[in-house]
C-alpha cells in the first residue's frame, strides 16, 4: 500500500502541491486528470524524488518517510519502489532496447548480466518487441520507444508504476499501441498512477479518477461517477472543455452524459 | 638548377623520419596528460566545486589567453630563474608540460560542454530507476558525452602534433629541429621544408582517417 500525507511542493514562492493526501491500494489503477500546470506531473515526480517535496509523509510499503528529512539512502530506496514512465520516453540513448530494460537490474539490483538479460528478453516478449532487442532507441518509432520505456519500468518490479503523460509526445498513430500495453498491465493488476489527457483511457481502465487543480485534489471517484456526475463546478468546467475539443466517439457519449447531468 | 631536387628530398625522408618517434612521443605524452587534467577540470566546472571552480576558470583563462610559444619560453627559460629545482628542466619535459597545460585549457571546455550537453532526461531516467550519481555518470552521461567530445578532442590532438614543432625553439631536435639542421647544412631550404610539411600532413591525414572510423563506431547507436 502507498500513502501520501499532506505532500507540499513549492517552486520559489509558488505552491505547486498544496497538501496532497492520497492512498493507493495494491493493484489499483488511478488516473489523474486536470488542467496543465496544476501539479499532476509534479506529484508523480515527488513520489519518485525527481523533485524533492518540501514537506509531508510518504509511505511505500514498509518504507515510511518524512519527506523533509530523507537522506540519500531513503531516496534511492523510494526510487526503487516507484518506477517512472516519462512523457519523452527518456530511453538511454547509448543502450539497446534490451540493455535499457536490463540496466537497472544490473546496476541497481546487482543481478548478474546473464540473468538480467534473460529477464529483459522476457519483458521484451511481453511488450511485443523481442525482435528489436538489439535496436538502439534512435532506430525505434515513438510508440516502440515508449513501450521499451514501460518495459524498463516493469523490470524494476516496483510497488507502483508512475506514468507521466505517456502518450502526449506520440504521433497519433502510435498512441493506441502504448495505451494497449498499459491496458494489458492494468488487466494484470499492476498498481499504477497515470497522468494523462486520454479521457477514454481514464474511463475504460481506471478504478479511480482524480481531478486536480491548483495543486489540490478537487474531486475523486470511480470514472462512472466522475465523468457522468461530477460534483465540483471546477471538474464540470474542465470536463466540458476537454470533452468538447475531442472528436472521439467514446468521448461524445460522455459529453451527452455530461449535458444530461447538468 | 632544377626547381626541386627530388633526389635530395627522397634522401631526406628517412633521415627526418628518425625524429618522428620523438615528435609523436611528445604529442602522445602531452595528450594523455592533457586528457587526465582536462577531465578533472571539466568535472570541477560541471559540479561547480567551490574554490576549485574559480581557480579552474583562472587557469583556463590564462592558458587559453596566452600564446603557446610564450608559455614554453616561460617554462624553459623563465621558471628556472625563480624556482631553483627546475634548473635541470630539459626541452622535452618543458614542451610536454607546455602542451599539457595549454591544450587541457581548451579540452576542459569541450569536455564540460559535452557533459552539460547530454540531455537532462537521460539523468532523470537513470535517477528514476535508483542509480547513484556516480553510476549514472559512468554508465549513461560520460559514454554519451565521449561521443560528442571525440571529434573535438581528436582535432586538439592533431593540433598538438603540429605544435610539437615549437620544441625546436627550446633546442629540442625533433622533426622540425632536424629539418632546420639539415636545411642549413645543405642550403636546400625549400626542399627540406616541403618534405617536413608533407610528413606532418601525412601523419595528420592518417589520424583523420582513424578519427572517422572512431566516430562511425560511436555513432552506431544513433543511426535511424
Amino acid at each position: 500500500m502507498i500513502r501520501v500525507e499532506k505532500l507540499v511542493k513549492r517552486f520559489g514562492d509558488s505552491v505547486i502541491l498544496d497538501g496532497i493526501d492520497l492512498e493507493i491500494a495494491q493493484g489499483e489503477i488511478i488516473v489523474v486528470i486536470g488542467p496543465s500546470g496544476t501539479g499532476k506531473s509534479t506529484l508523480l515526480r515527488c513520489l519518485n524524488f525527481l523533485e524533492r517535496p518540501d514537506s509531508g509523509r510518504l509511505k511505500l510499503g514498509d518504507l515510511d518517510l518524512d519527506v523533509a528529512a530523507v537522506n540519500a539512502k531513503d531516496m534511492l530506496a523510494a526510487r526503487r519502489r516507484t518506477a517512472f514512465v516519462f512523457q519523452n520516453y527518456a530511453l538511454f540513448a547509448n543502450k539497446t532496447a534490451l540493455e535499457n530494460i536490463a540496466e537497472g537490474l544490473i546496476v541497481v539490483n546487482r543481478w548478474p548480466k546473464k540473468k538480467a538479460y534473460a529477464r529483459a528478453l522476457e519483458i521484451l516478449e511481453r511488450i511485443g518487441l523481442a525482435s528489436k532487442a538489439n535496436a538502439y532507441p534512435a532506430s525505434l518509432s515513438g510508440g516502440q520507444q515508449q513501450r521499451v520505456g514501460i518495459g524498463r519500468a516493469m523490470a524494476a518490479k516496483a510497488d507502483i508504476i508512475l506514468f507521466d503523460e505517456p502518450t502526449s509526445s506520440l504521433d497519433p498513430e502510435w498512441v493506441e499501441e502504448v495505451l494497449g500495453l498499459m491496458k494489458q498491465l492494468a488487466a494484470e493488476r499492476q498498481t499504477m498512477l497515470v497522468v494523462t489527457h486520454e479521457m477514454s483511457f481514464a474511463r475504460d481502465v481506471a478504478d479511480r479518477v482524480i481531478f486536480m487543480e491548483g495543486g489540490r485534489i478537487v474531486e475523486q471517484g470511480p470514472p462512472s461517477q466522475l465523468f457522468n456526475a461530477p460534483r465540483d463546478p471546477r471538474t464540470q468546467n474542465f470536463l466540458r472543455k476537454v470533452l468538447a475539443t475531442s472528436s472521439s466517439g467514446s468521448i461524445s457519449a460522455n459529453n451527452d452524459a455530461l449535458s444530461v447531468s447538468e | 638548377m632544377n626547381l626541386l631536387d627530388i633526389n635530395y628530398m627522397l634522401e631526406l625522408v628517412p633521415i627526418l623520419l628518425r625524429y618522428l618517434p620523438l615528435t609523436l612521443g611528445m604529442a602522445a605524452a602531452g595528450m594523455v596528460l592533457a586528457l587526465m587534467l582536462s577531465a578533472g577540470l571539466a568535472v570541477i566546472r560541471v559540479l561547480r566545486i567551490p574554490g576549485l571552480n574559480a581557480a579552474t576558470m583562472l587557469f583556463i583563462s590564462f592558458f587559453r589567453g596566452t600564446p603557446l610559444l610564450v608559455q614554453l619560453f616561460l617554462f624553459y627559460y623563465g621558471l628556472p630563474q625563480v624556482m631553483s629545482f627546475l634548473t635541470t628542466i630539459d626541452g622535452i619535459t618543458a614542451t610536454i608540460m607546455g602542451l599539457t597545460l595549454h591544450f587541457s585549457a581548451y579540452m576542459a571546455e569541450s569536455i564540460r560542454a559535452a557533459i552539460v550537453g547530454v540531455d537532462r532526461s537521460q539523468t532523470e531516467a537513470a535517477l528514476s530507476i535508483g542509480m547513484t550519481n556516480g553510476q549514472l555518470m559512468r554508465r549513461i552521461v560520460l559514454p554519451q558525452a565521449t561521443r560528442v567530445a571525440v571529434p573535438t578532442l581528436m582535432n586538439y590532438f592533431i593540433d598538438m602534433i603540429k605544435a610539437t614543432s615549437l620544441a625546436f625553439t627550446l633546442g629540442v631536435t625533433e622533426l622540425m629541429g632536424a629539418t632546420q639542421k639539415e636545411a642549413s647544412g645543405s642550403f636546400m631550404y625549400f626542399e627540406s621544408f616541403v618534405v617536413v610539411a608533407c610528413i606532418y600532413w601525412a601523419i595528420v591525414e592518417l589520424l583523420a582517417w582513424f578519427q572517422r572510423r572512431l566516430e562511425n563506431r560511436f555513432n552506431e547507436a544513433y543511426r535511424r
